[in-house]
């Protein structure tokens, strides 16, 4: 995992550089398609970045979740963990969030927000904790457990919203709208945007600082550099630090859903997310692994993802488009990390081991499957 | 109730059979080392692709759908045996580029909607005395080709796993590439080999959901198929047969909710929806996967 994780100039002017990559790759594909690409990328422009509003109400509306669960993500493959289950932890955190506003709705704002809050935050992390203890205690491996588990999140939403959260007249399938006193305010007059953006931008640079300045963020990095070196020389525990780093990383998906019930929905249903939890997981890669990137990662995101929309409105193009965008952008990001990768490698004067040298292959010789 | 229990069977069979075509094709990527999550993507592509080739008839449709399938896989491999990529992260773009691509140009060329197009599906072939055993006959042998397909793939693949030259030597790249290089096995010719028979495999699994199923193609089809089929790959153990039962068990767990249908219980279809997905999580936790797994499962 440290392989993508550099910091520097890099982790801005590379995305950057993609970006621009791609954008000049989709219009080429629209125009190729028969689209009208000029029309298209002018769209694009007005529902991300063009206006006030759009950026405000649209934009960063959508980059909160996938910044707080980007930071999750990230949190969770630095250490080493595949945590491909941000989307699950997401909706534990939405529906957590949905129940303790309708249990709690007479309690005032000033107590019933911060717990909303907190029930995103703990769903998110139980979630996670399925799969952690799968993982530490039977050896299952995270990226099936954590998918399969996005599955049964989504699902028990369903089983919610047709059943106990379902709105009293029992008509849609989803919950009555939460109580004015869990939502959250609204930040800037005249605009969608909630204090959950706020606390998202708040929770960023603490995450930075506690990875880089804490003893428990050097063993966090410790880990996910080389869990074996961690363990004999650092005397660390590997398992239970990236366990930890699962969990919180899951805590923070939880409460961007926590944040997109409290703040934008209001209530929860099924289709609650477009796939935040998947688009996450490259807002986390573009963003490099670093808490600081993947502010930017998340903006562009939620602005790519915002446009696509009045893409779609405006020129009549799918906004499904935007999906292969964001594939484009991440195989590029991989390719290039590959490519710097291996251009260091030669001529590597101290800026820490060869990449040869932490892929040294094993030589103790594994057992054969016991089938065979 | 014998009747429910035969739809049972047959729905069990007919959901089975995509999952043990793209989770067999995964097993021999997975003895080769490479763990490929890609094939969500790769069984969408497919689906597509036999969609698209359909025009020309089944065989087309059949031909197009294993195409896109190769070609998706194709893309894996460049970036993850080719650029020696992380596997995971690879996969994942895969298949957001294949719900990207197949979206795009669906709704393009076909409108919002696409309600009109519907394809004519595979009719099931009945194989004479077999499909006329009592209760088992017609859910076993009255089914579409891709079943019988799958049926003839499990043993075929443990013949060539292990007890052909070629079959060791993959089994050897997924447990210690680094000694199978010493004793001159083309460790990357194989990896490359069996992305795209699994490729192969997955396209035919996204061909089987459009031509002997749905008769259509919707966005997003392959509704998580790809990531169930690496959960199969890893109940049965890497193993063809313990894929093809652990396909089946899959099948009856997602059939469940018909036979609940036909017998009346009022539960909510979500339950049933979430339930081959908490099993799989389940089984996961009961059996040991990790001792199984090729050593080398996921390193570049």
């Amino acid at each position: 995992m440290s392989r993508i994780h550099r910091a520097g100039w890099s982790s801005v002017a590379l995305p950057l550089a993609v970006l621009s990559l791609s954008l000049v790759l989709l219009a080429g594909v629209l125009h190729l398609a028969g689209y009208d690409a000029e029309r298209a990328l002018v769209a694009l422009w007005r529902g991300s970045f063009g206006s006030t509003h759009a950026f405000a109400s649209a934009t960063l509306v959508r980059a909160t979740p996938l910044l707080l669960a980007g930071l999750g993500v990230a949190l969770a493959f630095r250490a080493g963990i595949w945590n491909i289950g941000a989307e699950g932890q997401l909706l534990a955190g939405a529906a957590a969030a949905t129940g303790v506003s309708v249990l709690l709705a007479d309690m005032p704002r000033l107590l019933l927000v911060p717990m909303v809050l907190a029930a995103g935050v703990l769903a998110g992390t139980l979630w996670a904790s399925i799969a952690e203890g799968l993982r530490r205690r039977r050896g299952v491996l995270e990226v099936i457990s954590t998918i399969m588990l996005n599955f049964v999140a989504l699902h028990l939403v369903g089983v919610l919203v047709h059943g106990p959260l379902q709105e009293p007249l029992g008509i849609y399938p989803q919950s009555a709208p939460i109580v004015d006193a869990a939502r959250l305010p609204r930040i800037v007059p005249g605009t969608r945007l909630h204090a959950g953006f706020a606390i998202a931008l708040l929770v960023a640079p603490a995450l930075w600082w506690w990875l880089r300045s804490t003893a428990a963020g050097f063993r966090l990095r410790a880990v996910g550099a080389n869990p074996d070196a961690a363990t004999i020389a650092g005397r660390i525990d590997a398992a239970r630090v990236a366990g930890l780093a699962f969990l919180v990383g899951g805590g923070l998906a939880g409460l961007a859903g926590a944040v997109e019930v409290s703040g934008v929905t209001f209530a929860l249903y099924e289709s609650l997310s477009p796939g935040y939890g998947y688009t996450a997981i490259v807002v986390a890669l573009l963003g490099r692994l670093d808490p600081l990137a993947i502010v930017p990662s998340a903006i562009l995101f939620g602005a790519l993802e915002s446009g696509a929309l009045a893409m779609q409105r405006d020129a009549g193009i799918p906004s499904v488009v935007v999906t292969a965008i964001e594939a484009v952008l991440v195989l590029a990001v991989v390719l290039a990390d590959r490519w710097a990768a291996s251009r260091r490698l030669p001529n590597d004067s101290g800026g820490g081991p060869p990449d040869a040298a932490r892929e040294a292959p094993k030589v103790t010789p594994s057992p054969t499957p016991s089938i065979a | 109730m014998i009747a429910n229990l035969d739809a049972l069977l047959e729905a069990s069979v007919r959901t089975a059979t995509p999952l043990a075509l793209a989770a067999l094709g995964e097993t021999v990527v997975e003895r080769a080392g490479v763990i490929n999550i890609g094939l969500e993507g790769i069984i969408l592509a497919g689906a597509f692709g036999a969609l698209v080739g359909a025009s020309a008839g089944a065989v087309g449709g059949i031909a197009a759908g294993v195409l896109a399938g190769v070609a998706t896989a194709a893309v894996f491999a460049a970036f993850a045996l080719g650029a020696r990529a992380d596997q995971i992260i690879v996969g994942t773009a895969v298949t957001l580029l294949a719900t990207g691509i197949t979206g795009t140009v669906y709704r393009t060329a076909y409108g919002a909607t696409g309600a009109a197009l519907t394809i004519p599906t595979v009719a099931p072939l009945p194989i004479p005395v077999l499909s006329d055993i009592p209760l088992v006959g017609r859910a076993l042998f009255a089914q579409p080709a891709f079943t019988y397909a799958a049926y003839l793939l499990v043993p075929a693949l443990w013949w060539f796993l292990y007890r052909t030259h070629m079959g060791l030597a993959l089994r050897a790249v997924g447990e210690a590439p680094e000694a199978a290089r010493t004793v001159g096995i083309r460790e990357r010719r194989l990896r490359l080999g069996a992305v795209l028979f699994g490729g192969m495999l997955g396209g035919a699994s996204g061909a089987s959901l459009v031509l002997a199923q749905s008769g259509t193609f919707a966005e997003g089809m392959s509704a998580g198929r790809g990531f169930i089929a690496i959960a199969i790959v890893v109940l049965g153990r890497w193993h063809p047969v313990g894929v093809g039962l652990a396909a089946v068990l899959f099948g009856v767990a997602s059939a469940l909710q018909f036979f609940f249908q036909a017998m009346g219980w009022q539960l909510p279809y979500q339950l049933f929806l979430l339930l081959p997905y908490a099993l799989t999580l389940v089984l996961l936790g009961v059996r040991r996967g990790r001792g199984a797994a090729p050593a080398a499962l996921g390193q570049a």
